[in-house]
C-alpha cells in the first residue's frame, strides 16, 4: 500500500516506521524539516516539509494514487481539513484522523471521517483497569 | 437576522460591531478569556460568549441550530473551516461564511460545501494592485465555480486595444469583457465598440485567458 502520513510527532514517526517495515511505501509530511529528521537516516520512506493543508504539499506527497491517508498532527482542525481534503478532494479510499477531543472525534465520524481519538481510548482503557 | 461570528480578533471585532448597528442579532465566539473581557466591554455581554468555537457544545449552548449565518473569522483557514463544516452538517445553518489566508483555499471550501469565502491575502492584494501603476489586470472576485474571475484594466496607449473594435481583438471564447468606463460615461460594450487608451474594463475570464486578455488590454 502507499500511505501518506501527515505530522511526524511521536505517533506519525511510530505508525511511518512501522508501516515501512511492514513493506508499505511510506511518505511523511511534517511542517518542520527536523521533525522528519527524527525518523533516522535509514528510514526507507520519503519525506516532505510542508503545511499538510496545502494541496500542493499534499500532492507533492503523492496524494494521487495514495492508498491511505493517515491525519496525526497535534492540531484537531489541522487533521479535519488535510483529512477533508484527502477524501474529497483527492479521493483517497482510506482516511483516518486523530483527534484529540473525543467530542469532536464522534461528531466527525458520524459525519463520515474515520477518527480515533487517543483521549477516549484512554479514558476507556483506564477504566477497564480500574474495573478488573 | 441571528448572525454567529467565530473569532474576536480585528476582523471579528469591527464586523460585529457593524452588523449590531445595523440592528442584527449578533453573537460573537471568543475562546481567549482575555479577548473576551474586552470585547464584552466593547460590545456588552449579551452580544460576546466565551468558549472554542470548533466546540460542538459551545454551539448548542449558542443555539447554532437557529442561526441564519455563521461567519467564521479566525486567523487560520483550518479553524474557519472546521466551524463551517460544523455549521453546516451538524446544525444545517443555512449560509456559511469563511475568511481564508490563502487564497488557493477558496476552491477547497468551496468543494467541502462552504458558501463563501473571503479572501483577506487577495483583497489587500488587489487594494494595492489598484494603488500602483502596475501592468497587470486587478482581481475584483473569484466567482464560485470554475475559476472564473471578475478583473478590471486600464487600457494601454498603444495596446492592440487601443483603438480598435472589440470583435477585431481576437479575444478568447472564454474571456468577455462586460463594462467599460470611459471618462463619466459607463457602458456595456458590444463587438463594434471602439476602445481607446485609458479606458477602464471590467472583464470575465479563466485563468488560462488571463494572459492573453492582458496582452490584448495593457499591451503586456
Amino acid at each position: 500500500m502507499r500511505i501518506v502520513i501527515l505530522g511526524c510527532g511521536r505517533l506519525g514517526a511510530y505508525l511511518a516506521r512501522r508501516f515501512a517495515q511492514d513493506g508499505h511505501e511510506v511518505v511523511v509530511i511534517d511542517r518542520e524539516r527536523e521533525a522528519l529528521e527524527a525518523l533516522g537516516p535509514d528510514f526507507p520512506g520519503e519525506t516532505v516539509v510542508g503545511m499538510g493543508i496545502d494541496a500542493e504539499v499534499l500532492r507533492r506527497a503523492g496524494i494521487e494514487g495514495a492508498d491511505a491517508f493517515i491525519a496525526v498532527t497535534g492540531y484537531d482542525n489541522t487533521n479535519i481539513m488535510a483529512a477533508e481534503v484527502a477524501r474529497e478532494i483527492f479521493g483517497v479510499p482510506r482516511v483516518i484522523t486523530r483527534l484529540n477531543d473525543p467530542l469532536r472525534a464522534e461528531i466527525f465520524q458520524e459525519l463520515g471521517l474515520k477518527t480515533v481519538s487517543p483521549t477516549a481510548l484512554a479514558v476507556e482503557a483506564i477504566r477497564k483497569c480500574l474495573e478488573d | 437576522m441571528y448572525l454567529i461570528i467565530v473569532g474576536g480578533g480585528k476582523v471579528g471585532y469591527y464586523l460585529s460591531k457593524s452588523l449590531l448597528a445595523e440592528g442584527h442579532e449578533v453573537l460573537l465566539i471568543e475562546r481567549n478569556p482575555r479577548r473576551a473581557a474586552f470585547l464584552i466591554d466593547e460590545l456588552g455581554a449579551d452580544h460576546v460568549w466565551v468558549g472554542d468555537g470548533c466546540d460542538s457544545s459551545t454551539f448548542a449552548q449558542v443555539g447554532m441550530n437557529r442561526a441564519d449565518a455563521v461567519i467564521a473569522v479566525t486567523g487560520d483557514d483550518e479553524d474557519n473551516l472546521v466551524v463551517c463544516l460544523l455549521a453546516k452538517r451538524k446544525f444545517n445553518v443555512p449560509r456559511t461564511i469563511a475568511r481564508i489566508n490563502n487564497p488557493r483555499n477558496a476552491e477547497i471550501f468551496a468543494r467541502l460545501g462552504i458558501d463563501v469565502t473571503v479572501s483577506t491575502t487577495e483583497i489587500i492584494q488587489a487594494q494595492i494592485e489598484r494603488a500602483l501603476p502596475l501592468r497587470s489586470l486587478v482581481h475584483l472576485l473569484a466567482l464560485r465555480r470554475g475559476g472564473i474571475q471578475l478583473v478590471e484594466g486600464k487600457v494601454a496607449p498603444g495596446a492592440p486595444a487601443d483603438g480598435r473594435a472589440l470583435r477585431e481583438l481576437g479575444i478568447p471564447a472564454d474571456a468577455l469583457v462586460v463594462m467599460v468606463v470611459r471618462g463619466d460615461q459607463t457602458f456595456i460594450p458590444s463587438g463594434e465598440t471602439i476602445l481607446r487608451a485609458d479606458d477602464e474594463i471590467l472583464a470575465v475570464t479563466t485563468p488560462q485567458s488571463e494572459p492573453v486578455l492582458r496582452q490584448l488590454l495593457l499591451g503586456a
